[in-house]
């Protein structure tokens, strides 16, 4: 475990030693603020469900898009470099591999979404909030990063260019991200199945205040898969 | 790191590796002792490094095992790897990393305890030399101070064994000189095994050598035992036609080849526009001059220069990997 601590921190490092790390915090939450705060302003109150609730144009979909260009350098650019054999061959698994690239780069997003934890602190301060709400909404777009995070990470593990990694990752979660608004024009018997599967469906539950486990667990079985994925891929490295 | 069985540090047996219709490495067996150092060697796609990423349990072998210190590669990978201290082709390092956020890294990943992290990361840095290098990006560093950091992230944890990949290729002569310095006092107290091509390197560094070609073990002796291996007396010449442009080189072997007494037959370096050199090993106890002198008048060639030399390693070498290999143009003596 101490191992897993040890290449997080790598992987976190190599971000904020890069550009990467502060665009994607500038681009998020100047992004997220503007949603909360125009609301404000036109509307007069502060909807901080905005935050939360995916759409057309939220933070949610922006995370479609950042979180496969934060996880598309994590194996393929190690592969590409050959620093993945140096990797391989050091007393570490692949797992702990997988494990702790999957945390460095869930460590740059929980950064970024504690950073616009100022939103609701400022809203709090203009007047009553409903914290309970907020924190599902929270809870909710970790665990949505996270099931972003193991797919391109996995997408990452697969290939040697970051490239194809960041297209192929954003790809499927762009498919599961919208199927959800498409599902009306789905044949009926697809209909369900689209609605389970899509990212936005759970998300937007959660961000409803409700924290329901069947939600929970659809995101944490959707990462682990991933993360097994990434897993197997890896170890396909030795054969 | 203690080791409890006694017996070879590494032992492979009919190690085969085979990617798609190439086969890489074909049935090699060898074994290095304790305080050995061990020089591998062979032409360009030989398979030296598959074979060592084979050793290292970064790749599974298609056949055969590999056992270090006695413990199976492939049922222990990770015990194996601790004992294992390995710098892959090319030193492939982590380019965004500082020098000595590389070496923390490396200390904490090989698991040398956090008490000793200081101590093991100093020693590093004094004997490999990188006192003046720590706070610059490795992406930064000249090939000899890469090699030079990932000499010392291989050495960090004090392994059983040493795999250098290639470790001094692209360096300039000073820096060649500095880092085979370097090899030998390791050898003195470490098992090391080093692939090269750079046959004055081994023959410098080493005390065994395991030669293969086309990922097959060819050859596994001692560097003097190898120069004097199976060869007679070496016969050089060199020869020019008439007029015109030199002869043709395939032609000339074949012919030379046929001579009684000829065990093998290599290109070496002529003597300047339109001539060709040979070196011509003799079977044993055989004195294949006069016929050589025959063969080339007989082609019609002008004779320049025919004398006896001593055997070396790169004899041995040419003519064990020449099958394999034929790429190789003039001797570099
Ligand atoms: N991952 C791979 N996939 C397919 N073929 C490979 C792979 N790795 C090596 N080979 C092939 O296996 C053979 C041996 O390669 P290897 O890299 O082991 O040679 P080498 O002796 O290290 O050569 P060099 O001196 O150039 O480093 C070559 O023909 C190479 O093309
Ligand atoms: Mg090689």
């Amino acid at each position: 475990m101490r191992k897993v601590a040890v290449l997080a921190r790598r992987e976190l490092r190599a971000y904020f030693d890069s550009p990467v790390a502060y665009i994607v915090l500038v681009v998020f939450l100047l992004l997220s603020g503007w949603l909360v705060f125009s609301t404000l302003f036109l509307l007069g109150e502060a909807d901080l469900r905005q935050l939360f609730t995916p759409g057309l144009l939220s933070p949610a979909l922006l995370l479609v898009i950042l979180a496969p260009a934060i996880t598309m350098r994590l194996v393929a650019e190690e592969r590409k470099s050959g620093s993945l054999e140096l990797l391989c061959s050091l007393p570490v698994s692949d797992w702990q591999v997988v494990l702790g690239k999957f945390l460095g780069a869930l460590g740059l997003a929980t950064v970024a979404l504690a950073l616009t934890l100022a939103y609701p602190l400022t809203v709090t301060w203009l007047g009553p909030l409903d914290w309970g709400g907020v924190l599902a909404g929270y809870l909710g777009l970790l665990l949505f990063s996270a099931a972003l995070l193991a797919i391109g990470l996995a997408c990452s593990a697969l290939t040697s260019n970051q490239i194809v990694a960041f297209i192929a990752a954003f790809g499927i979660s762009a498919v599961l991200y919208f199927v959800y608004w498409l599902q009306f024009f789905l044949p009926e018997w697809l209909a369900p199945a689209a609605d389970y599967l899509a990212l936005s469906g759970h998300l937007d539950n959660l961000a409803r205040g409700v924290i329901d486990l069947r939600d929970v667990t659809y995101y944490l079985t959707l990462t682990a898969g991933a993360l097994l994925l990434s897993e197997r891929a890896l170890a396909r490295q030795h054969a | 790191m203690a080791t409890p069985a006694s017996g070879p540090v590494l032992e492979t047996r009919g190690l085969t590796k085979r990617f798609g219709g190439t086969l890489a490495v074909n049935g090699v067996s060898f074994q290095v002792q304790r305080g050995e150092i061990l020089g591998f060697l062979g032409p360009n796609g030989a398979g030296k490094t598959t074979t060592l990423r084979m050793a290292t349990g970064t790749l599974r072998p298609s056949a055969g095992e590999v056992r270090v210190a006695g413990l199976d590669v492939s049922a222990a990978p990770l015990e194996t790897r601790r004992r294992i201290g390995y710098l892959p082709e090319n030193a492939p390092l982590y380019d965004d990393m500082q020098v000595l956020d590389f070496l923390r890294l490396a200390a904490a990943l090989r698991e040398v305890p956090a008490r000793g992290r200081r101590a093991a990361i100093s020693a590093m840095v004094s004997r490999c030399g990188l006192a003046e290098v720590l706070g610059k990006d490795i992406r930064q560093l000249s090939k000899g101070y890469r090699q030079r950091v990932g000499l010392a992230q291989a050495m960090i944890h004090d392994p059983d064994l040493l795999i250098l990949d290639e470790p001094t290729s692209g360096l300039d002569p000073n820096q060649i000189a500095e880092i085979r310095t370097l090899i030998r006092e390791l050898g003195r107290e470490k098992t090391v095994i080093l692939s090269t091509h750079i046959l004055p390197e081994v023959q410098a560094t080493c005390d065994r050598i395991v030669i293969i070609a086309d990922g097959r073990l060819v050859a596994d002796d001692t560097p003097a035992a190898l120069a004097a291996r199976g060869s007679g007396p070496v016969v050089r010449l060199v020869v020019r036609a008439q007029a015109g442009p030199p002869p043709g080189l395939d032609e000339l072997r074949a012919r030379l080849s046929a001579v009684p007494g000829v065990a093998a037959v290599l290109p070496a370096d002529g003597e300047g526009e339109g001539s060709l050199g040979m070196r011509v090993q003799a079977a044993q106890g055989a004195d294949p001059r006069p016929g050589l002198f025959a063969a080339v008048v007989a082609a019609g060639l002008v004779l320049l220069d025919l004398h006896r030399e001593s055997a070396t390693l790169e004899d041995t070498f040419r003519r064990l990997t020449l099958g394999a290999d034929e790429s190789e143009g003039g001797r570099h003596a």
